[in-house]
């Protein structure tokens, strides 16, 4: 194992994107399928499609140069002759705030190894949220139809044009960064939005419960709230008894006010959100979508037929984002609903 | 390996899907966009099973098996998604069954009987889709696509890259690419890939049925070498079984005044072609290589992405058009009927022929020589819809006057015979010319033959050294194209497997059923005593007869011209849905 390898390994980085996957895991993968292939491609994924997650705009506008150092850190292990291509996927947004600063900073003298082969790729306004899925991403940038992948393979084995690519967070080549110069802590970024004070990105311990870091950032609110964490799209809906556990996947916090929250909007905001950003691949997700969001704005709700739906989301949807969509629906009704 | 499915111990080897080793232990897991021609795509998700100790349920076509697995194909679970995925689908799929010619042998409809669907569980919601048409030979029907995504991978495969899927999510649909620099070649894969018969061709049975039973007119079938080999698959016979006894009773019970087989047409085909061959080879000006022509899906590439390679094309019409100027000719004249009473309706595996009868070089008197051109497909939906027990039928014969053709005709319908064919009367004709009588007997060029993509050989042609090559699928045109020039002679065809894989023969069309109607083709070759069209005596006759009526230009020879980008747009049609009120 080498050591970057090894520090990643022994610091226990998982991807920020969402999944927490193992970060070591995934470099391995990568530099195991590249002994046979000539090149390799780095994504930094930064486009941040779900909605209520901020911390990747958050990241370019402070630490792009440890993101920078990140992505070095990846291209040096992987041999800097073999990258090909490093794309910085960002949304429209990004791209106008951060691209300038992100091109001042690879362009210094140290990463010259580098030099013509650090490139942006700008997420299309239309179907953002499936875009960020990491094979429907590489379609993108292949300029094809965008949607998700079969896997196997997986894209550290075969990924953008067959070749093994490595895509992370910003965040994660942020925590490389910091691994790799003795100085990660074992924090990690939220995003707290909502009906709360003091909205923002915060740098706390990755340990922390999500009461201690309401409490701690000093937003845990005054009135009866229910919070949903990883994201205003796929993220668990928790009430306030069960904010023992940590703030998992992408990191975010989004709290609701329980009086002044429109259970009845709420709900139909996920289910056309979800309706609208499906890629139309599979049948499930495709119709499934289209037919809760009809559900649920007919005068009368046929039950039976809505939980059949969101069961066979979870159950047969090609990706993430068709059995994503049961994850907000069944815990805001087991959650907060029912009680 | 050994796995359970369903509780029962089965084995397989690695690499196997789940699908794989069910089908092999006959047992049954229903599939729609799984297609073994096309890539694993995964998308109607109706194949999902149940996995012991997977958090979610699994798609049989994609998942490889492995050691210890435990499957459930018909789990509580499966039952609620599977059932789900094919009633979602459903309400994509506007039924259309009482005149659809899938109705006999729809997967959807299948499906529905098996699990107890309830097809109308959702109301429909693409009714207000269009239906775009090609020509007069395909039409994709947005009412009725759910969303596989196989015909846009068919037309790839084709090197056509003609249809995109447009949209997202619910708006997604299957559209024709709408430039100067695509265009549609009527090869009908859409269709022979398409599970629910949304890409179908522009059926013509009906306006057949309307003009058989016109007693002024005198109605006449005629059928292709490949329909023989492949309509007994619909009538579950093996594919490859020699059904040509049966079709011809069955067309006479359908009401058609006279049964002709196309064979006999491709006999003249190999004759013109041949005479053209030697021609060639004689002049020192002539283009090389000569090209075969009777692939209208080809003519129609090569006219409007090739028109550089026209000059290429023998100018031998197709069989069909052949026989139907024969019909229109000679048999006329001899039976004494007005040309124009007689109605001439092909039976090809083809979709392409139905745009190649509207040509306006091939008419004759101003009408077209070929009338009407049903597929395979319409055929076996005509003999079901007429309760004919076709298995049963007694075999019958065609008019007198023409044959069956040779054997040389019979392989017409598989990639490399149309070639095999010409070779044969060429050698023969080279010979006999060269006084080399002793290379004459040649019969069989085995080397032109097979499913591969792209066919080259050396052929001794009496004494001279032809380079021959066999384009099996346009798709493998393009690994020919830039090596074009170094040959003297090739074939074309643009479906693979050659015509016994047309867009127009019955579904399910696959590599397998694909080698055993070759194998059956082949049969009936080596099984006839005349297996050269130029020994074909009645062929023999008409075609002098033809020549000394000076009919050369008008039944025997045609031309091909650059497609114009005017022309295309007239060729492509959007079509409301009828169900647009709604």
């Amino acid at each position: 194992m080498t050591n970057i390898l090894k520090k990643i390994d022994e610091a226990g980085l998982v991807g920020r994107g969402g999944a927490s996957y193992p970060t070591a895991k995934k470099w391995a993968a990568v530099a195991a399928a590249l002994k046979r292939r000539s090149s390799a491609y780095i994504i930094v994924n930064g486009a941040e499609g779900e909605p209520g997650v901020k911390k990747d705009g958050y990241l370019f506008q402070h630490h792009a140069a440890e993101i920078i150092d990140g992505v070095y850190q990846a291209a040096v292990f992987l041999g800097v002759k073999k990258v090909k291509k490093i794309y910085f996927f960002l949304n429209h947004d990004y791209y106008h705030l951060y691209a300038a600063s992100l091109r001042r900073l690879w362009g210094a003298k140290k990463y010259a190894a580098l030099n013509g082969r650090w490139d942006f790729f700008i997420k299309p306004a239309r179907l953002t949220y499936i875009s960020g899925e990491e094979t429907a991403l590489l379609n993108l940038i292949e300029g094809q139809k965008v949607e998700p992948r079969l896997r196997p393979p997986y894209p550290p084995s075969q990924g953008l044009f067959g070749q093994p690519t490595l895509i992370n967070n910003p965040e994660t080549f942020y925590d490389v960064s910091l691994v790799a110069r003795g100085k990660y802590r074992g924090q990690r970024f939220y995003t707290i939005s909502g009906a709360v004070r003091r909205r923002g990105v915060y740098a706390l311990p990755a340990h922390l419960s999500i009461e201690e870091i309401l409490r701690e950032t000093g937003n845990y609110p005054d009135n009866p709230f229910f919070v949903q964490v990883g994201g205003e799209a796929s993220g668990e809906v928790l009430n306030q008894q069960q904010l023992a556990v940590g703030a998992e996947g992408s990191g975010s916090i989004t709290v609701y006010d329980l009086a002044r929250t429109s259970k009845d909007k709420l709900l139909k905001y996920w289910l056309r959100f979800y309706r609208d950003q499906s890629c139309g691949q599979c049948t499930i997700c495709r119709e499934g979508t289209y037919r809760l969001d009809n559900l649920i704005n007919a005068p009368k709700l046929d039950d039976k037929l809505f939980w059949e739906i969101v069961d066979s989301l979870s159950d047969s949807s090609f990706c993430a984002l068709g059995y994503s969509l049961p994850v907000p629906i069944r815990s805001f009704y087991q959650n907060i609903l029912k009680k | 390996m050994t796995l359970k499915i369903n509780n029962k111990k089965v084995s397989g080897q690695e690499g196997q899907t789940i699908l794989d080793v069910a089908r092999e232990n006959n047992i049954k897991i229903p599939s729609l966009c799984y297609h073994p021609d096309l890539k694993i795509k995964a998308n109607c998700r109706v194949c999902v099973v149940e996995i012991k100790n997977y958090p979610r349920l699994m798609t049989a076509c994609s998942t490889e098996i492995q050691a210890g697995m435990e499957i459930y194909t018909d789990s509580p679970r499966v039952k609620q998604a599977r059932n789900l995925n094919i009633e979602l689908l459903f309400a994509e799929h506007i039924e259309k069954c009482t005149d659809c010619i899938s109705r006999y042998n729809c997967d959807l409809l299948n499906l529905a009987r098996d699990y107890k669907i309830k097809i109308a569980r959702f109301p429909d919601r693409k009714s207000f889709r269009p239906t775009y048409k090609f020509a007069q030979a395909v039409e994709i029907d947005g009412t009725q696509c759910i969303d596989c995504q196989n015909c846009v991978e068919a037309c790839d495969k084709q090197g056509i890259h003609y249809l995109k899927m447009a949209g997202h999510g619910i708006n997604q649909e299957v559209i024709p690419i709408h430039d100067k620099k695509h265009a549609c070649i009527y090869c009908g894969q859409c269709a022979l890939h398409c599970p629910v018969a949304a890409a179908q061709e522009q059926a013509q049975w009906s306006a057949v049925e309307r003009v058989i039973r016109d007693k002024s007119k005198i109605v006449v079938a005629q059928f292709a070498p490949a329909v023989r080999v492949s309509i007994g698959e619909e009538f579950g016979l093996p594919a490859g079984t020699n059904c040509t006894g049966q079709t011809y009773t069955a067309l006479k019970k359908l009401g058609f005044n006279q049964v002709f087989d196309i064979n006999f047409g491709a006999d003249i085909t190999t004759m013109t072609e041949a005479e053209e061959l030697i021609e060639r080879l004689k002049d020192p000006k002539a283009v090389f290589p000569m090209t075969t022509s009777c692939c209208p899906a080809w003519v129609a590439y090569a006219e409007f992405y090739h028109p550089e390679l026209l000059p290429n094309l023998t100018t031998a019409r197709s069989p069909h058009i052949h026989s139907a100027g024969a019909i229109k000719t000679y048999w006329a004249k001899k039976q004494k009927i007005n040309p124009k009473k007689i109605v001439v309706v092909s039976i090809v595996p083809c979709t392409a022929k139905k745009y190649e009868a509207g040509r306006s070089e091939l008419r004759l008197q101003g009408a077209p020589l070929v009338d009407y051109v049903l597929t395979t497909r319409e055929l076996a939906f005509l003999i079901k819809k007429n309760n004919i027990d076709f298995k049963k039928l007694a075999p019958g014969t065609g008019h007198p006057l023409f044959n069956d053709g040779s054997g040389a005709a019979a392989i017409y319908g598989a990639s490399g015979g149309v070639m095999e064919s010409a070779l044969r009367t060429a050698n023969a004709l080279a010979c006999a010319a060269s006084r080399k009588p002793a290379c004459e007997s040649r019969l069989e060029f085995k080397e032109v033959r097979g499913l591969a993509g792209l066919k080259e050989a050396t052929v001794n042609l009496a004494g001279k050294k032809l380079r021959v090559a066999v384009v099996n699928g346009l798709g493998n045109f393009s690994k020919l194209l830039p090596k074009f020039k170094k040959y003297h002679y090739i074939e074309v065809m643009a479906c693979p497997g050659g015509c016994l894989g047309g867009g127009g023969q019955p579904l399910p069309t696959t590599r397998t059923i694909r080698e055993q109607r070759r194998l059956g083709m082949y049969q009936i070759d080596k099984d006839k005593s005349v297996r050269r069209a130029h020994d074909n005596q009645a062929m023999v006759t008409y075609y002098n007869w033809a020549k000394q009526n000076h009919l050369s230009d008008k039944v025997l020879h045609t031309k091909f011209k650059k497609t114009a980008s005017s022309i295309l747009t007239s060729r492509r049609q959007k079509t409301k849905s009828i169900f647009s009120f709604k």
